[in-house]
């Protein structure tokens, strides 16, 4: 048995110890685009700020793909996929064959045209390692930078350049930071607290074009700077998976076990879309965790095992200068909100279950909330007023605690 | 593998469990200056209304989400124990955004994550909210041979 994996981030990782989970012997040959040994991705901010390294963003030690029996392939980009075959073709003409293929392609900056833009010398990505490798080459105290949108991307990389650049504004067409994971109230106050450590945000604009060293908005403001960082969104690596014939449509569409439309190859990641259990909807859910679980899903359905993924849901977790937010799930429903000072909650909830929360400052224990999400748990099962106060599995029936803490391991319950 | 296991039923919600773990886990050879005067960090915690109180450390989910969560590599799990690698971790919290049971704790003095590693890393030699434990209410046992 042979199987080829394209992609060595989470999704791929998770593929591999899928696989291994069952099949301890069969060939693994994993092709990466990139040169480095797996790495965490979302850690380049981190490694901007210097709060890890090289060797500590490494996903998984250095003898994992050795003990693992996994060829791994870096620098090596996988350019088409012939399902017919079985095989992928790679740069210069080589083609490898597979008996089931993983691709676990991730995701690419989304760039939306700015005119002018190729008049700035110094503009970067924030996605990859190697982006981040660029970028601290040309940071320097003085550095004007420039970052245009305030999502998840957008604001690490204003947090991990903070105290090695002169001045960072972001600029947003949203009117508000975080629009994907944080409802109006906490975008607020997380705007006041980008704003008290030094960051200056331009919101409801965008840019109207560029020349080499300034960004001319369209509200009429001129911003001038000395490095460009661009961070509207990202787009799934589908190309080879539709040049191939497979269904794709915002993401490459998978069943519950990760299968594409060719029952040889499995999809996981970013490249993917999810059904969002807090949502109903197939949606692209471009987060580490879900990656991972997609891809060693397939991983041990590849192997011939028998695994479903059937759990996935938004969920995020970060700091911002020393302030920490998690959040999960759909924002609808009714809403129990509070706030202090310096923390903020807020659960949504709607039909009897748990959709979404958001969690600010104070985010102890909120995994409680997040598998009610995740297993829909039904409201009248559980104390929920005492829940608003605090995630406390107290709050759960006397069985269901049982289950919890005093049995040989917690099973799932059985939905109805 | 033996695990922690907790009956209610036998809680008296006397808290030494988190006294004795964070004595255990504080590095220092005395109590008292272990705990007296310091907010204390004990990586199990008690539940507790007026009617009903229980202990709840890390399970060691055999399908740990908090390992298939963690975006640096930093937990992982090793004949059966989750554990943290603080070299590693980055203080994210990710994998209390994912526990089910609310037992991963952020240690904001390191900017890291902590867990109950089954008092397996320090010097107690066996768990030390089991040890302690007045009333039999924290057990340390083996029972995967029974189901």
């Amino acid at each position: 048995m042979r199987y080829v994996i394209i992609g060595n981030s989470a999704a791929g990782i998770g593929c591999a110890e899928g696989i291994r989970k069952t099949d301890k012997d069969g060939e693994i040959i994993l092709f990466s685009k990139e040169k480095q040994h797996t790495y965490s991705r979302p850690l380049i901010s981190y490694w901007l700020e210097g709060k890890t390294s090289l060797e500590k963003m490494k996903y998984r030690p250095d003898h994992f793909y050795k003990k693992n029996k996994i060829v791994f392939r870096p620098s090596t980009e996988v350019v088409s996929i012939d399902p017919v075959g079985k095989t992928v073709r790679i740069q210069k003409g080589e083609s490898v064959s597979y008996d089931k293929l993983m691709i676990a392609s991730g995701s690419k900056p989304f760039l939306p045209p700015m005119p002018g833009i190729e008049k700035v010398k110094k503009r970067f990505s924030f996605m990859s390692l190697d982006d981040a490798v660029q970028l601290e080459k040309q940071l320097t105290p003085e550095s004007r930078v420039l970052i245009v949108g305030a999502g998840l991307i957008g604001l690490k990389c204003a947090e991990g350049i903070r105290s090695r650049v002169g001045k960072i504004t972001v600029v947003d067409l949203a009117d508000r930071v975080l629009p994907s994971i944080l409802d109006e109230k906490a975008s607020a106050m997380i705007r006041k607290h980008l704003k008290a450590n030094g960051i200056d945000l331009i919101l409801s604009d965008s840019v109207a074009s560029f020349t080499a060293k300034t960004a001319a908005l369209k509200s009429g403001k001129e911003i001038r700077f000395d490095l460009l960082v661009t961070a509207v969104g990202v787009r799934p690596n589908t190309e080879q998976a539709a040049q191939a014939g497979l269904a794709v449509k915002k993401g490459i569409v998978t069943d519950l076990h990760m299968r594409t439309s060719d029952p040889s190859i499995y999809a996981a990641g970013d490249c993917t879309e999810s059904q969002d259990v807090s949502s109903g909807t197939q949606r692209i859910l471009a987060l580490l965790p879900n990656a991972y679980m997609q891809g060693e899903c397939a991983g041990i359905n590849m192997a011939g095992g028998n695994s479903v993924f059937d759990k996935a849901i938004p969920m995020n977790s970060m700091g911002l200068f020393g302030l920490h937010m998690v959040t999960a799930g759909t924002y609808e429903g009714e809403c129990y909100r509070k706030k202090t000072e310096d923390s903020y909650k807020c659960l949504y909830y709607k039909e009897n279950v748990l959709k979404g929360f958001i969690l600010i400052g104070d985010i102890g224990a909120a995994g409680i909330y997040t598998s009610m999400i995740r297993e829909q748990t039904p409201l009248d099962s559980v104390d929920f007023d005492l829940l608003k106060k605090n995630p406390r599995l107290i709050a759960f029936s006397k069985d269901e605690r049982e289950q919890k803490i005093n049995t040989r391991f917690y099973r799932e319950p059985v939905k109805g | 593998m033996k695990r922690v296991y907790v009956n209610e039923k036998w809680c008296i919600s006397c808290h030494l469990c988190e006294y004795n773990c964070a004595f255990a886990n504080s590095g220092e050879t005395s109590m008292v200056k272990a705990l007296k005067g310091v907010t204390i960090r004990p990586r199990i915690r008690v539940e507790e209304n007026d009617r009903v109180s229980f202990a709840v450390a890390c399970r060691h989910c055999p399908d740990p989400i908090c390992v298939k969560s963690c975006i640096t590599g930093a937990l992982s799990a090793k004949d059966g124990i989750i554990s943290v690698d603080s070299w590693k971790c980055v203080g994210c919290y990710t994998c209390i955004c994912a526990c089910p049971y609310g037992a991963i704790q952020p240690d904001e003095t390191r900017g890291v994550v902590q867990k109950c590693e089954l008092c397996t890393r320090n010097s107690c030699g066996e768990p030390a909210c089991v040890k302690g434990c007045p009333n039999g209410a924290i057990v340390f046992e083996e029972r995967e041979k029974k189901q």
